[in-house]
């Protein structure tokens, strides 16, 4: 079958590889009709994030056609069932997948020494995300391997189209809890620091939820118009001091509630350490550029809470810890558990409150998925979301 | 103003950072002409072309007329580069010094480091308003209508109010 393969940094190719089959009981083969690149995947692509080995297919953003189910997946699965694939692998059955944190699942990183190594503890398995997370073929793929296929799965009706449902594999959800465990107010106001795929729907959750005000930060104009679009008050943070502007929005408190959908690779502005980060991750001293972080804790109000959806793969300097703890700051982290939230969401995409289609810029086929992991990285052409058909 | 360009995510929209960046070069030409109008000889010395007072002074002109330009006009990016000229001349300049015995050699050259270094500024900024375009072009996309709700935004807010505290 075709799948994209990652072979290095900045090198990502449509390999033929071969195809998946069950190797578990519990695990079902799916045939990719749409997949996604995630902003996530360009960690990997610019080899921020250890782990990855030549030759592993990336992807963990898809959702297909059901075409053959192991043994003891069949009392949920059956060929033919049209299904998203989220994008964290779930047993279900472990203390953590019983309380739905998902994505913690004690049983489905099948490296968790890996794991125990970097991160003190195991995590969950995820698909094309590095040996750390299991080393799980991704689904930028003709077709899949579902492990655990039972309970990884959410399957979907035949009267939405893939782009309606594909985003409930991971970024829907994950704009969602990012909105959701801030624990949002009436009279709140949201920041949200950056406006790619995961802030719009960042933006759009926290509108929904009931914020007062949602304020959007970052540099890419079309990104901000989106942002705009959907509700948001945009601030380009080239033009103008963010600072300044936010200080004038909340009367000079700042925003109850912050979001950082930036992650390990804050933009390299003028700033000393935003160049201090950049010159540091150059040399291997630290693996994370913390900007956006650093700021958003500077500017939350005291007792305030942030969220971080953005992705952060090891160590960073230079954290304001002071500030921190002195201004009772709350911190919520996590990749998203996604089956907590799917349920919930499809609804709302069937009622018609959010029509996640609004992020797609780019449709493709899997053969162009590397020459779009470029423009995606680049935010050439306009593109915010790239979606690709196997 | 220089518009950035096909290569840039901001494509079609001002550059600020280094139109700001050019008008500060332009600030410190001025001032630099200023001390080699006012100081031609003590700064001939510390240079280590002690007999070229003259010429320092000329250089001082240059700087002010290439300072005041950079501030005053629309586009900075031609006073760039004749900020990068005038480096080249600094450089041939100082370099008449180098022949002169240790001690001046020695003071020409720290000088000729501390100018190489800020031609190498001018350069960098200069080369990056010469990729830039003069007037905007229109932007990658347009999408002001991409809201991904079915109303506008303000009768959306607090649809899912009940979800907020679902966590």
């Amino acid at each position: 079958m075709r799948a994209l393969s990652w072979h290095g940094k900045h090198d990502i190719r449509c390999d033929t590889v071969p195809d998946p089959r069950i190797e578990h009981p519990r695990d079902a083969i799916v045939r990719v009709t749409s997949c996604a690149i995630c902003g996530s995947d360009l960690h990997l692509y610019d080899n921020f994030i250890p782990g990855m080995k030549p030759g592993d297919v990336m992807g963990h953003e898809c959702m297909g056609e059901v075409v053959e189910v192991g043994p003891e997946s069949r009392h949920a699965l059956k060929p033919g069932d049209r299904v998203v694939i989220p994008f964290t692998i779930s047993c279900g059955d472990c203390p953590q997948c019983r309380r739905g944190n998902y994505s913690v699942c004690e049983r489905s990183n099948r490296n968790a020494s890996l794991a125990e190594k970097a991160f003190g503890r195991t995590t969950a398995g995820l698909f094309g995300y590095t040996q750390l997370t299991g080393g799980y073929p991704g689904g930028q793929a003709e077709y899949i391997r579902v492990p655990f296929a039972d309970t990884t799965h959410v399957k979907v009706p035949s009267t939405l189209s893939d782009e309606q449902l594909l985003f409930l594999s991971d970024i829907l959800p994950t704009g969602w809890q990012a909105a959701v465990q801030l624990g949002i107010e009436e009279t709140d106001t949201v920041a949200v620091w950056g406006c790619g795929p995961v802030g719009q729907f960042a933006i759009r959750s926290a509108v929904l939820l009931g914020a007062k005000r949602v304020i959007a930060i970052d540099r890419v104009p079309e990104r901000l118009d989106m942002a705009a679009a959907g509700g948001a008050m945009p601030i380009d943070f080239e033009l103008e001091s963010v600072m300044e502007r936010i200080d004038d929005l909340t009367n000079g408190k700042g925003p109850e509630k912050c979001i950082d959908a930036v992650g390990l690779e804050a933009h390299v502005s003028g700033h000393v350490d935003s160049m201090y980060d950049r010159a540091k991750q150059a040399v291997m001293a630290e693996s994370d550029r913390i900007h956006a972080l650093r700021e958003i804790i500077y500017l939350i109000r005291p007792a305030g809470t942030i969220s971080m959806p953005g992705v952060y793969g090891g160590l960073a300097d230079k954290v304001p810890l002071g500030a921190l703890m002195n201004k009772g700051i709350t911190v919520r982290t996590g990749q998203t558990h996604t089956q907590r939230w799917t349920d919930d969401l499809l609804r709302r995409i069937e009622e018609g409150q959010i029509d996640p289609t609004f992020v797609i810029t780019h449709v493709a086929d899997l053969a162009d998925g590397p020459a779009l992991y470029q423009t995606f990285r680049d935010k050439k052409d306009g593109c915010v979301k790239v979606v690709l058909k196997p | 103003m220089r518009y950035e360009s096909t290569g840039s995510p901001r494509r079609g929209h001002p550059d600020h950072a280094t139109d700001r960046l050019a008008r500060g070069l332009g600030l410190v030409s001025i001032a630099l002409g200023v001390a080699e109008l006012a100081a031609a000889p003590a700064l001939a010395r510390a240079a280590g072309i002690p007999c070229r007072e003259g010429l320092v002074r000329a250089c001082g002109a240059r700087e002010i007329a290439t300072g005041v330009a950079l501030l005053a006009a629309e586009d900075p990016a031609p006073w760039m580069w004749a900020r990068v000229a005038g480096d080249a001349l600094d450089l041939s300049l100082l370099a008449g010094g180098l022949g002169d015995g240790p001690r001046r050699r020695e003071r020409a050259g720290l000088a000729m480091g501390g100018v190489a270094a800020i031609a190498l500024l001018d350069l960098a900024v200069a080369r990056t308003l010469a990729g830039e375009d003069r007037h905007p072009r229109p932007p990658l996309a347009d999408y002001r209508d991409r809201r991904g709700f079915p109303r506008p935004p303000s009768a959306m807010r607090g649809v899912a109010r009940e979800a907020a505290s679902s966590y």
